[in-house]
């Protein structure tokens, strides 16, 4: 299906049958960008036509030899971080990655010392003890 | 007060603030990465004349406003109203990037509704677009005399945009030198 939609979209790629290589890097640094007019989708997905003016830019400029890390650098220097489905590790998106394992630490040392706190279970006599066993029967 | 019954409600309250807070930004508004930057090199054809280019370098000097827009794009249409008001104010000049647009539709476009631009350029691959990170029309920017942009706003500009941010923007971007 999705090979189809991409045949119906883009009838170039039967002509450019002699580097199914660069379609597939096309289609992978693709995955990787968002789309900023519908913006859940990446623009490997979305048919807006900026995806589709996108798409063309990242094929000819692979094309002409530049490397992956050259189109995202063209990219957020357009579109910023945003347009990066895995943002980088800086200052402003900290938060963003350390935040949920601070918030995991912070709930496990909540939890344990309120299971530190909890009293001891109290010691059975030997009577409860036959009678827990009977009910238990 | 219970404390634990305190820092529960305080918890609560703070994270309602936060989500309420979220709730008032504009998940569209992109904060865009070239505010402070050069504005990109172009030298596109012009809208109204084929056959003659406009540069980018002929802004140098000179506060301007650079406007994106299209024939095709309803929200530009709605804001034309408060370009051309902005453009009349004569502040600035405010030069239109024309994008993905055909000549039959846009010119006629400006016929009818007027035409506040210095003048259009004509981007119809929409290439110098992407290098100004347009993603949406309309979009307006204001570029100073050194050829960098100060201030970018996506979608329509309202009136209280162009009065409380371009025009005191504009302003004093002119009043620096």
């Amino acid at each position: 299906m999705g090979r189809l939609l991409v045949l119906l979209l883009f009838p170039g790629v039967l002509f450019s049958q002699e580097s199914p290589d660069l379609e597939k890097r096309v289609a992978q640094l693709s995955n990787e960008l968002r789309c900023l007019v519908c913006q859940n989708q990446t623009i490997a997905d979305s048919n807006a036509p900026l995806a589709v003016d996108l798409r063309e830019q990242i094929r000819e400029q692979l094309k002409s030899g530049r490397s992956e890390r050259e189109v995202l650098e063209f990219m957020t220097a357009r579109y910023g971080d945003f347009v990066l489905y895995r943002p980088p590790l800086k200052a402003t998106t900290l938060a963003l990655w350390v935040g949920p394992f601070v918030l995991l630490l912070a709930g496990a040392w909540i939890l344990l010392r309120r299971v530190r706190k909890r009293p001891a279970a109290p010691e059975l006599s030997e009577e409860e003890r036959v009678r827990a066993a009977k009910l238990l029967e | 007060m219970n404390r634990r019954v305190a820092w529960v409600i305080f918890f609560f309250v703070s994270l309602v603030a936060l989500l309420a807070a979220g709730l008032t930004l504009n998940p569209r508004e992109v904060p865009s990465p070239l505010i402070g930057k050069p504005a990109p090199a172009f030298e596109l054809p012009r809208l109204d004349a084929p056959d003659k280019t406009f540069s980018h370098k002929e802004m140098l000097g000179r506060v301007w406003i650079m406007n994106v827009w299209a024939s095709w794009c309803p929200p530009c249409l709605i804001e034309h109203p408060v370009i051309t008001d902005l453009a009349k104010s004569g502040i600035a000049p405010v030069v239109g990037l024309n994008y993905k647009d055909k000549r039959e539709d846009a010119l006629p476009w400006l016929r009818k509704n007027g035409d506040p631009y210095a003048l259009s350029v004509f981007d119809a691959a929409g290439r110098i677009a992407i290098d100004y990170g347009v993603y949406g029309v309309p979009e307006t920017y204001v570029i100073d005399q050194k050829g960098i942009i100060r201030y970018k706003h996506i979608g329509p500009v309202s009136p209280e945009v162009a009065e409380k941010k371009l025009k005191p923007l504009v302003k004093e971007l002119q009043a620096r030198g």
